[in-house]
């Protein structure tokens, strides 16, 4: 491996402002966006709009503190079975209303005595099936776009790395 | 023609809008044009609010504005800042540009007003969606109650299509995992 390029230290004096605000912002990104997923009946919004929120709060980490902070909190074999446990919801629902009696995705079979309080379930599991995939699929792909750079280019400008020494914290082989 | 408020807002947003667009095309650095098409996304999830889309005007400001900014501003770093200066003048595609404007401006004028009881979406298929959903699902976003029970085989596909989008991402671009994951 190459040593990584050394942030200057003028770029050090912009990013404690930008580490702050970043703090700040990124619990009320992630609030905003389990908001928007779990209240996605009553108001705007729903699973798709909920997983891209939710995934802009984590690459704004990643952009931030750096990509491999940002790996050890959501590790790449997290995202990726992301991707997939999301549709596995979303059909298990599916099968799920079938083994209850109903046809595929027919939420009303989910609760023999109150059919709307099976739709309510129904959506609610669906949607939240969709937002874990959305959110997977942008991690995965800013991830596999943000890890490409290191492995091409390492003497390329440093763009995510925040503090200039994130690919010397990674845990060695 | 008298403009209300709201009007007169979506006239200053798709002002905004042409002269964002006009500025990105005449930008040679591409990093000012990828940040300039991220307030493109903003004055656009802005306008969908004004039409009362705020579900389409949520995922244009975070997909738009945030998500692809980033992924452009990555690919930026993999490649080039500038543009190269074309080697011919533009008049084909200029053309082909202008000629295609100008079928999208004509076919404008055979769609329905902003809000006509009359128009095809009011209509078509069903209205009765709306009166049956409160009863049927009782979930007061009747755009959920459509997309996520009366249309679920629609929303099961289109995860599908993400989750297949993203599976490709990674199969093509993650091919040298263990040199930066050993």
């Amino acid at each position: 491996m190459t040593t990584p390029p050394q942030t200057p230290s003028s770029q050090m004096k912009g990013l404690s402002i930008l580490r702050v605000v970043a703090t700040l912002a990124i619990p009320f990104i992630l609030l905003f966006g389990l908001y928007v997923q779990f209240h996605g009946d009553y108001g705007p919004g729903g699973g798709f709009q909920a997983g891209a929120i939710f995934a802009a709060g984590f690459i704004l980490y990643a952009l931030v503190f750096g990509l491999g902070a940002a790996r050890r909190i959501v590790p790449q074999r997290t995202v990726e079975a992301g991707l997939a446990l999301g549709v596995l919801i979303f059909a298990g629902t599916g099968v799920a209303s079938m083994l209850f009696g109903g046809n595929f995705l027919d939420y009303n079979a989910l609760d023999s005595h109150d059919p709307v309080h099976g739709q309510h379930l129904g959506i609610l599991i669906i949607e939240f099936g969709v937002g874990v995939t959305v959110a997977s699929v942008m991690l995965a792909i800013f991830y596999a776009f943000a890890g490409r750079k290191r492995v091409e280019d390492p003497m390329a400008e440093p763009l995510l790395d925040g503090d200039g020494n994130v690919e010397n914290e990674e845990p060695g082989p | 023609m008298t403009f209300d408020e709201t009007q007169w807002l979506t006239v200053v947003l798709l002002a905004l809008l042409a002269a964002t667009a006009v500025i990105i095309v005449r930008r040679r650095g591409l990093w000012e044009a990828v940040m300039l098409s991220g307030i493109y996304s903003f004055l656009g999830a802005s306008w969908m609010m004004l039409l009362d889309a705020p579900d389409v005007a949520f995922t244009e400001a975070a997909v738009g504005a945030g998500i692809s900014t980033v992924l452009m501003l990555g690919t930026l770093a993999l490649t080039s800042r500038e543009e190269k200066p074309p080697k011919r003048p533009p008049w084909v595609p200029l053309a082909v540009v202008t000629a295609t404007g100008a079928a999208l401006i004509w076919g404008t004028f055979d769609m329905p007003h902003i809000g006509d009881p009359n128009a095809p979406a009011q209509v078509y298929p069903d209205p009765s969606y709306i009166e049956r959903s409160a009863e049927d699902i009782d979930v007061p976003n009747v755009v959920t109650a459509v997309l996520s029970s009366y249309r679920g085989y629609d929303t099961l596909g289109e995860t599908v299509v993400v989750f297949t989008a993203g599976l490709v991402v990674l199969v093509l671009l993650r091919g040298r995992r263990e040199e930066y994951e050993s």
